[in-house]
C-alpha cells in the first residue's frame, strides 16, 4: 500500500525533516506513527498527501511512484486517501450532512449516489440522529466523527489521521480510536500519527517511532512500549 | 463536469456573494456607474453621430458654371463630378428650377411681387449643380477637383460648419473613451480585490478542498462566477436605468428647446439599445470575469 523507499525532505532553512526513511506498509494495516513534535510525523503525512515532494527518495502509494503525477493528476490521486486531521476542519456554516457531502460535491460526485452514501456512512460512526445540526453544536469527539465521516465518504483504501485525538478528552480519544480501528476491520488501511501513550500501548498495533526525521524503531503488534 | 456538480459551484458563486455582501456591493456599485456613463457617452455619440450626418446630409458644394456654357459641357462635368468616390448623389438645377425654388422661397406670400421678374429670368445663369457628399469630411478635396473642371465658374461651400461638427463629435468620442477606460480599470481592480477579500475568507474551505481531491478547475469556478454575476448585476441595473431615463431626456430636450426641434434629430431609443444591450453585457461580464481571474491566478495556485 505505502512505500518509501530512501525519502529525505529537506526545508530551504534548517535541518531535513524526514531523513533516508525506508518503509513499507501493506494493505489493510493499522499503523502508528509517534514521535514528538518536530520530530517529522506532520512532514510524513503532506509527503503522502503530495502536498510536498521529496527531497530525493522514490513514494509509492499502490504501486505508483507518486512523484511522476502531473499537477493536473494529484486531485484523482487525493481521492484515494481520506484525511482527518486535529482540529476536525469542518465548515463551521454547514449542517453535519453537507460537511459530509461537501466531499463528494466538490468531487463530482452525482446527487443520487450522495444522498445513498452520506446517511451510510453517517450511521457508521453513530450520527445518524445528528445530520441536521452544525458543528458548533457538537462536543468534540462528534466533530471529529463527523470529519472521519467526511473522509470515508468517497471509500478510500487508505485512511490517514494526524493527531486525531490531539484536542480530546481520553475517554472520547479511545471512542475514536475504537472507530478507526472498526474503519480498518472494515479493509481499510489506517496510519495514525499521533503522542498519545495510553492509546498506543493500549491498543497493541504496529508502531513505528520517529526522531529527528529518522526511524528508530518498527515493531509489530504490541512489541511497542510508547515511554518518555 | 456532472450537472451537480454545476449546479453546485453556481450555487457556490452566489454563496460568496452573500457571505461578501459589502465588498461584492461595492464592486457592482463601480461597475453599474462605469457601465451608466458608458450608456450616457455611447448614446451622446451615437445621436450626435445622427445629428451630425443628418446635417451633413444637408450640406452641400453648389457648382455653377461660366456664362454661355453648353449644357452639353455642364452635362459631362455633372458625369464627372458623379463618379468621384466621395460623392453621395448629384441634382442638376437648371436656371429655370433655381428662379422657382427662389421664388418660392422669398415671394411666397406675395406672388405678384415677382411677376416682374418672368420674361427676364434674373438667375439665367444659375444652372448649377448640387452636390452631396458621402462623409463631410473629404469636402475641400472634392472642391479643388470640381474648380479644375471646364466651365466651372464657382465653387459655393460650407467647410466651417460641417468640420466643426465632425470635430465635436470626434471630442466626445475621445474624452469618453478615456474616461471610460480610467473606469474599467478602476472596475477591474475593485472586482479583483473583492474576489481576493473572499478567497481569503475561505481559505480553509480550499484546503479541505483541495485534500479531498477536487479538481483546479472545481476550485476556481466559484470565484469566477462571483466575478461574473457581479459584472452581470453591474451592467444590467444601468442599463434598465438608462432604458427609462433615455425616453425622459429625449423628451424633456425637445419640449425644452422646441426651435432646434428640425436640428435634433434624436435617435429612437430601441435603436441606441439595440448596439448599447449587448456591449454593456459583454462589458460587465468581461469586467467581472477579468478581475476575478487575474485575482483566483494570483491568488488560487492550487
Amino acid at each position: 500500500m505505502i512505500d518509501l523507499e530512501n525519502v529525505s525532505k529537506s526545508y530551504s532553512k534548517g535541518q531535513p525533516a524526514v531523513k533516508h526513511v525506508n518503509l513499507h506498509i501493506g494493505r489493510g494495516e493499522f499503523v502508528f506513527v509517534v514521535g514528538n513534535s518536530g520530530s517529522g510525523k506532520s512532514t510524513l503525512i503532506k509527503l503522502l498527501l503530495k502536498e510536498l515532494d521529496p527531497t530525493e527518495g522514490i513514494i509509492r502509494i499502490n504501486g505508483k511512484d507518486i512523484g511522476t503525477l502531473k499537477h493536473r493528476q494529484i486531485p484523482k490521486y487525493r481521492r484515494e486517501l481520506g484525511v482527518v486531521f486535529q482540529d476536525f476542519r469542518l465548515l463551521k456554516d454547514r449542517s453535519v450532512y453537507e460537511n459530509v457531502a461537501f466531499a463528494q460535491r466538490v468531487t463530482e460526485v452525482p446527487n443520487r449516489i450522495i444522498k445513498e452514501r452520506v446517511p451510510e456512512v453517517l450511521s457508521m460512526v453513530g450520527l445518524a440522529e445528528k445530520y441536521k445540526a452544525y458543528p458548533h453544536e457538537l462536543s468534540g469527539g462528534e466533530q471529529q466523527r463527523v470529519a472521519i465521516a467526511r473522509a470515508l465518504v468517497n471509500r478510500p483504501a487508505l485512511l490517514l489521521a494526524d493527531e486525531p485525538t490531539g484536542n480530546l478528552d481520553p475517554k472520547t480519544s479511545f471512542e475514536i480510536i475504537g472507530l478507526l480501528d472498526k474503519i480498518n476491520t472494515y479493509g481499510t488501511t489506517v496510519l495514525v500519527v499521533t503522542h498519545n501513550k495510553d492509546i498506543v500501548n493500549a491498543m497493541k498495533k504496529r508502531v513505528i517511532a520517529i526522531r529527528q526525521g529518522i526511524i528508530v524503531s518498527d515493531m509489530q503488534e504490541g512489541e511497542y512500549l510508547y515511554e518518555d | 463536469m456532472r450537472i451537480s456538480g454545476v449546479s453546485y459551484i453556481v450555487k457556490q458563486g452566489f454563496k460568496n456573494i452573500a457571505h461578501n455582501k459589502w465588498f461584492s456591493l461595492a464592486s457592482v456599485a463601480t461597475i453599474t456607474a462605469c457601465i451608466f456613463l458608458f450608456g450616457i457617452f455611447y448614446s451622446i455619440v451615437a445621436n450626435f453621430g445622427h445629428i451630425v450626418k443628418s446635417a451633413e446630409e444637408g450640406v452641400a458644394v453648389t457648382v455653377f458654371f461660366e456664362e454661355g456654357t453648353t449644357q452639353e459641357a455642364m452635362d459631362n462635368a455633372g458625369k464627372l463630378i458623379e463618379a468621384r468616390p466621395e460623392v453621395a448623389r448629384i441634382e442638376f438645377i437648371s436656371a429655370e428650377q433655381a428662379w422657382e425654388d427662389f421664388k418660392e422661397q422669398y415671394f411666397k406670400d406675395s406672388a405678384n411681387l415677382a411677376e416682374g421678374f418672368e420674361a427676364d429670368n434674373p438667375l439665367a445663369h444659375s444652372a448649377n449643380y448640387e452636390v452631396y457628399l458621402k462623409d463631410v469630411e473629404d469636402q475641400s478635396q472634392l472642391v479643388e477637383y470640381i474648380k479644375g473642371l471646364d466651365g466651372v465658374r464657382k465653387v459655393n461651400q460650407s467647410e466651417a460648419a460641417a468640420t466643426t461638427l465632425s470635430t465635436f463629435n470626434l471630442l466626445i468620442g475621445y474624452v469618453s473613451a478615456a474616461i471610460i477606460v480610467v473606469l474599467l480599470l478602476v472596475s477591474v481592480f475593485l472586482i479583483s480585490n473583492t474576489i481576493a477579500v473572499g478567497i481569503e475568507v475561505r481559505k480553509e474551505e480550499i484546503g479541505i478542498m483541495k485534500l479531498i481531491g477536487a479538481k483546479d478547475a472545481v476550485v476556481r469556478a466559484p470565484f469566477l462566477i462571483e466575478g461574473m454575476l457581479i459584472g452581470l448585476a453591474g451592467s444590467v441595473i444601468p442599463l434598465v436605468i438608462l432604458y427609462f431615463g433615455y425616453r425622459e431626456v429625449i423628451s424633456y430636450v425637445l419640449s425644452r428647446f422646441r426651435p432646434l426641434q428640425d436640428f435634433l434629430k434624436f435617435l429612437p431609443a430601441e435603436q441606441v439599445f439595440l448596439t448599447l444591450v449587448p456591449v454593456s453585457l459583454a462589458l460587465g461580464l468581461g469586467i467581472g470575469l477579468l478581475g476575478s481571474y487575474i485575482t483566483v491566478r494570483k491568488h488560487l495556485k492550487v
